[in-house]
């Protein structure tokens, strides 16, 4: 009996040490009362200072939101959200009123030392070592805490090249014009479930925009993290590369480990003008749930690029280990001639998590091209689908698109689906598609572990192998981090 | 003196099929062992059943590197103690560069014995000085594991990851298949360099041929899961006369 006492905690402690950002932060909140009204929206907008259009157009999404149904075509199951029993509003209580860095509450400072994101600009982000001598890239970081964005780095040296990096909140209040020029042009407020929800609650998120013929000088960040029980987060994030400009933006993403589950509701839009370009990447590690389904968040997610000027580019980059459940199909519409669509993703399922996840690449002008690769590793009892549309208009005279999806499974109790849809209605387009669903090799595990290798180990190698072409579109800073949040989502799928 | 590998009366099975009817073989460190016999004496099985390959199972006897029975031991755990298989057919990592394997298995080994690592530059030096002798090009070891290698490169690449493992036993599962004579000679040269008093080699072989480059000094014939006969080097001159036949008809 003992011992079986003792198997047991030991399983336990090894489940709660796999997830190392699952920690709490204890600070004191303000909340909005609970649940979803026109006063509670009201009571968002009022805190954040916004010009009354903003708040008739969050009114708007909410009326609309309330003769929508949640989508159900997902290969995802889970209870029914009561969308009253929570928070659409938290915020540290420290944070009222702008600040500079060093007035951020230390705590906070302390908590994002912890998940290894740096909030002072001499630093750099956690886990990167360079060979001596070579210079250290810089990042600016826009640390967002539940429902607002905490600190901001390099925003004065970025304003020198003419590019704004700041919380949308700021950016409402700073450049409405702009926001109101582009915001909801993406992703409309009736686009979908969820997008038409955050439309109405949505809170922080970052606002970029890059003036014409701006390399932007740095890599820029956002890092969200969800502290407070119970709330939602609805972040918003609007990025405009003007013509010939270019970015490469990252976003990281973690939650404490709660036993409720909790909603993630955001909306990316991201706009290039002509011969711009904007490479988004994205490494989310929320809270995945413990291994019997318990808790982790639900990522209901609309994140779309629109190519709206000629020759412009739009590349998304993904690698999903974390979240209950995935929801999440990041898009280019390809609006411009010649304009060019990237999708790679690398999205991993163990434990009870369920993904269905995925691009649409619209093809609708001339001579466009799209490149799309995935793969999907499913481990555990996991359940992992990749969905996809590749379509071209009638005037997509030219289209190209590359698809090629591969899944691995490890052990027996997961699944892999692959569900793409391809539509052309232009003679002139070629796409291709390839599909591969394979299960580790016994044998290629057994020759790593003659070789030393622990079982754990030996299936981190091959499946760092099996997504290496991905990997490779990372920004190298963050290449180093994605590898081993794979060997760590990893733990415990085998045997 | 403790034997490097010693055992004793082995029965194993796989699939319910009893493969190694009581086997015994002592290899004293030092000690180069080839171990001959017709195709299907179960040869390969020996090396799967020592080296701990899921669905090979011992039902009796034992078998002990170096007094430590391996049966209680992960894969793993009898590589770091020492166990090396080069493999008749090595294994395609698609996507792992080869150095990456080389790095990723022996620090994975220093860390179980409790040793420090082996710094990038030190790996790299010494892999370099290995390749020299194997003849190896090191755009090859750029490459993903095994994939594309001819059965040349693979042999030499096995080669290549026994010396820098620098194991105490090594066990050749029919290193010739697939070799022409001048990869052979590479190969065996790179074999040669390993022997020394502390280590033990088993030489798995069909044929003579790779032993007149590779000197054994015992000779072991293997039929139907067990070791029928044991002599010194000629015996396999021997066999290369008379062949197998008569060890099937006296094992039947």
């Amino acid at each position: 009996m003992a011992a079986v006492q003792e198997t047991v905690e030991q399983v336990r402690r090894v489940g709660a040490d796999q997830y190392k950002y699952g920690f709490i932060t204890d600070i004191e909140s303000d909340l909005a009362p609970k649940g979803l009204s026109e006063e509670v929206i009201r009571f968002i907008s009022a805190k954040k200072g916004e010009p009354e259009w903003m708040l008739e157009w969050r009114l708007e999404a909410y009326r609309r939101w309330l003769t929508m149904t949640e989508p159900k075509w997902a290969r995802v199951d889970y209870p029914a959200i009561d969308y009253q029993d929570l928070y659409y509003y938290a915020a540290p209580k420290s944070t009222a009123g702008p600040k500079s860095l060093d007035e951020v509450d230390p705590e906070l400072l302390r908590t994002y030392e912890k998940l290894g994101i740096p909030l002072h600009e001499r630093e750099i982000l956690a886990g990167v070592e360079r060979p001596e001598g070579e210079e250290r890239p810089r990042v600016a970081v826009d640390a967002v805490f539940d429902s607002v964005s905490v600190a901001t780095t390099f925003k004065e040296e970025l304003k020198k090249s003419g590019v704004i990096f700041c919380p949308i909140s700021e950016a409402l209040r700073e450049h409405p014009e702009l926001v109101r020029k582009y915001l909801g042009t993406v992703v409309p407020t009736s686009d979908n479930y969820f997008a038409t929800l955050n439309s109405a609650v949505f809170s922080d998120g970052s606002f970029v925009y890059i003036p014409p013929g701006v390399r932007c000088p740095m890599e820029l960040s956002t890092y969200f993290r969800i502290n407070e029980k119970n709330t939602g987060q609805f972040e918003r994030t609007l990025i405009i590369a003007d013509k010939g400009s270019y970015v490469s933006y990252l976003e990281g993403c973690t939650a404490p480990k709660r036993d409720e589950n909790q909603l993630h509701a955001a909306v990316v839009e991201l706009v290039t003008l002509d011969d711009a370009e904007i490479k988004y990447s994205t490494v989310q590690n929320w809270y995945p749930g413990d291994e019997n389904g318990k808790g982790g968040i639900y990522n209901f997610v609309t994140k779309r690029g629109d190519c709206r000027g000629a020759n412009s580019k739009i590349s998304w980059t993904q690698v999903e280990t974390g979240s209950a459940i995935t929801w999440k199909y990041p898009s280019c519409v390809l609006r411009g001639d010649n304009s060019r669509g990237e999708f790679y993703s690398i999205a991993i399922s163990n434990g009870r998590q369920q993904v269905d996840s995925g691009t649409k690449m619209i093809h609708l002008g001339k001579g466009t091209t799209s490149r799309i690769i995935s793969k999907g590793i499913s481990a555990g009892r996991s359940s992992n689908a990749y969905r996809g549309l590749v379509s071209a208009h009638r005037k997509a005279e030219g289209a190209r698109n590359f698809t090629n999806c591969d899944s691995l499974l490890i052990g027996d109790a997961c699944s892999a689906h692959t569900i793409p849809y391809i539509e052309a209605k232009n003679p002139s387009c070629v796409f291709e598609h390839e599909a591969t669903t394979s299960k580790i090799s016994e044998d290629v595990l057994f020759y790593c572990m003659q070789r030393g290798l622990s079982q754990e180990d030996a299936t981190a190698l091959v499946v760092n192998g099996f997504v290496r072409d991905v990997l490779q579109q990372l920004p190298m800073e963050f290449a180093v981090e994605a590898q081993k949040l794979i060997s760590v989502s990893l733990e415990g799928s085998v045997g | 003196m403790t034997a490097l590998l010693e055992i004793r009366d082995l029965k194993a099975e796989i699939a319910g099929k009893q493969i190694l009817n009581g086997y015994d073989l002592t290899v004293k460190a030092g000690e180069v062992h080839a171990i001959m016999g017709p195709n299907g004496s179960g040869k390969s099985t020996l090396s799967y059943v020592l080296s701990g390959r899921p669905g090979y199972k011992i039902t009796e006897g034992q078998a002990l590197l170096a007094g430590a029975d391996l049966s209680q031991m992960s894969v793993d755990e009898r590589a770091a103690a020492g166990l090396f298989l080069a493999f008749q057919y090595p294994l395609e990592v698609p996507g792992v560069a080869t150095m990456t394997f080389l790095r990723a298995a022996l620090n994975a080994q220093r860390k179980k014995r409790g040793e420090e690592e082996m710094s990038s530059p030190d790996l790299i030096k010494r892999v370099k000085e290995l390749a020299k002798i194997l003849d190896m090009d090191m755009e090859m070891l750029r490459r993903p594991v095994n994939v594309g290698f001819s059965g040349g490169e693979k042999k030499r690449a096995e080669t290549l990851q026994m010396m820098l493992l620098e194991p105490k036993l090594c066990i050749l599962d029919e290193t010739d298949s697939g070799l022409d004579i001048d990869a052979l000679k590479v190969v065996s040269n790179g074999v040669n360099q390993l022997r020394s008093k502390d280590r033990g080699i088993v030489v798995i072989t069909h044929y003579q041929r790779l032993l007149d480059y590779i000197t054994p000094d015992v000779v072991h014939v293997q039929s139907a899961g067990r070791i029928v006969r044991t002599g010194g080097k000629e015996l396999a001159l021997e066999l290369e006369e008379t062949g197998y036949a008569r060890y099937q008809s006296e094992a039947a």
